[in-house]
């Protein structure tokens, strides 16, 4: 392969935007917070009425990037 | 001393639970699924954030069941063109002209993702470069940024930045030619 051709390859994949993937990077510990949080909202009617109200909220108290993948799962624990 | 984890070998790390193979895996493909989705699909910045968590989301779900770990790569672009079609779709609810677009985008895109791969195996012969070579050629090519900038960041001259590049650029090409007399394990960062 020519260097240039190499050059040309390299531009092809600048990094993703920082934030996006230190969330994706974090999902392990998300799930398992989200698992800690949902767990806890049962036995807690407030904090699952604070879940239910604003789950971003709630994710941040707990240290973790409401990101929309995380929410998502949140809400999905929440009604399943 | 060992190279980087394979894919097939970070999966099974994944699996069994470890973290920091999962960030590996993530920071490995998350150039490839972002391209994919902004510069194949053209997605819109706020959908394209959307989707990139979603794709992320579905792999961590089935990776469990992933049937063959070396055949992670074409599995991930797979679900990566599904989901941003999915998010096209729904776009184009509301804007039933793009109807056509989604089609001329998804034909296009057999080629655009073979350019990618291509790009991901180049990426991953940058692994075996010195740090400060891989760094700089990243910096240029991938980040765009001026020589004036990468000379800062490294604390080297800025009008020794070329020739560097041109150094490094032939060091890749030997590590290629290397890669394809022997078979390499796939993957990208």
């Amino acid at each position: 392969m020519r260097a240039e051709r190499i050059a040309e390859l390299l531009t092809d994949l600048p990094p993703a935007p920082e934030p996006w993937v230190r969330a994706a990077q974090e999902l392990p510990r998300a799930r398992r917070e989200i698992e800690r949080l949902v767990a806890h909202a049962r036995a807690d009617a407030e904090l699952s009425a604070a879940l239910a109200a604003d789950p971003e909220v709630a994710l941040r108290r707990a240290g973790l990037e409401p990101a929309p993948c995380v929410v998502a799962a949140l809400r999905a624990r929440l009604e399943g | 001393m060992a190279g980087p984890p394979s894919d097939a070998e970070l999966i099974a790390r994944c699996r069994a639970g470890d973290d920091a193979a999962w960030a590996l895996l993530v920071e490995r493909f998350a150039r490839y699924v972002h391209a994919i989705l902004t510069r194949v699909y053209r997605l819109a910045p706020r959908v394209a954030e959307d989707t990139f968590h979603e794709v992320f989301a579905r792999v961590y779900e089935q990776l469990p069941k992933l049937r063959d770990d070396a055949a992670f790569r074409p599995w991930l672009a797979q679900l990566t063109r599904r989901l941003a079609i999915d998010a096209l779709r729904a776009a184009a609810r509301e804007r039933p002209d793009d109807g056509e677009l989604i089609e001329y985008l998804d034909i296009a895109a057999d080629d655009a993702i073979t350019e990618l791969e291509q790009a991901l195996t180049v990426r991953a012969a940058l692994w075996d470069l010195p740090d400060h070579c891989a760094d700089v050629l990243d910096r240029f090519f991938a980040r765009d940024e001026s020589y004036a900038t990468i000379g800062a960041a490294l604390g080297i001259p800025a009008g020794t930045i070329a020739s560097r590049i041109s150094r490094c650029l032939e060091r890749v090409r030997s590590i290629l030619e290397g890669r394809s007399a022997t078979p390499a394990p796939s993957g990208g960062r």
